[in-house]
């Protein structure tokens, strides 16, 4: 194995939910490791039943924008959120969930897609996997 | 030894290479995957994959825009 990649999903914005998971899945297939630090809005998106739902970055238009991109995604061919997440998951890919985040929002582990989730854990987990990673980003 | 086939004709970024990684870490050591797909970037990046993973690539063909790539495990 080649190097360590270690994303902060910080945005839970659709757009840059599909960059974070693209990357993650580019390093893992790409022999590295990977480990996706979900956190704040991210989080939001490993609700149950919320990982579609983000709101596009920009001109999202009240979901109209959205609408409109999802659209265009289709046709070029582009895979959902969910299969980047299982393709992820299934290639050994890490996810961890931010606790203080939980905590602020008031998410228990029960809301959270805990099948996929590695670990519950703070910043001290992220610095641990960060340090000895070839590639990291805050998204 | 095991000829396993992956189409990801149509497929865009990243499946062609998440899909040839998925095989890859199914296949046994010997056997022997082929992709098939469309996604041009693809073409160049599953050998780069190949190469990260110190794996064989045995050959690369393209023929109407359809590419063929060939890895032993």
């Amino acid at each position: 194995m080649a190097g360590k990649a270690t994303i902060i999903v910080h945005s839970g914005d659709m757009d840059k939910v599909y960059s974070a998971l693209i990357i993650a899945n580019g390093a893992l297939a790409m022999g590295m490791e990977a480990s996706l630090f979900f956190t704040f809005w991210g989080l939001q998106r490993l609700k149950k039943g919320e990982l579609e739902k983000g709101p596009l970055s920009k001109m999202n238009m009240l979901g109209l924008g959205k609408w409109m991109v999802k659209r265009r995604m289709k046709k070029a061919g582009a895979v959902s959120l969910e299969k980047l997440l299982q393709d992820f998951h299934e290639l050994g890919g890490k996810i961890l969930a931010c606790d203080m985040t939980m905590q602020i929002m008031g998410m228990k582990k029960e809301d959270l897609r805990d099948d996929l989730i590695s670990d519950y854990c703070a910043v001290g987990t992220y610095i641990d996997e960060a340090k000895e990673s070839t590639i990291t980003l805050f998204i | 030894m095991a000829e396993i086939k992956v189409d990801c004709t149509g497929e865009t970024c990243p499946v062609p290479l998440v899909e040839t990684r998925k095989a890859l870490r199914k296949a046994k050591e010997g056997d022997i995957v082929e992709v098939i797909g469309t996604h041009p970037a693809s073409k160049k990046e599953i050998p780069m994959a190949i190469k990260a993973l110190g794996l064989e690539l045995i050959g690369v063909q393209e023929e109407g825009g359809v590419w063929k790539i060939k890895i032993r495990k």
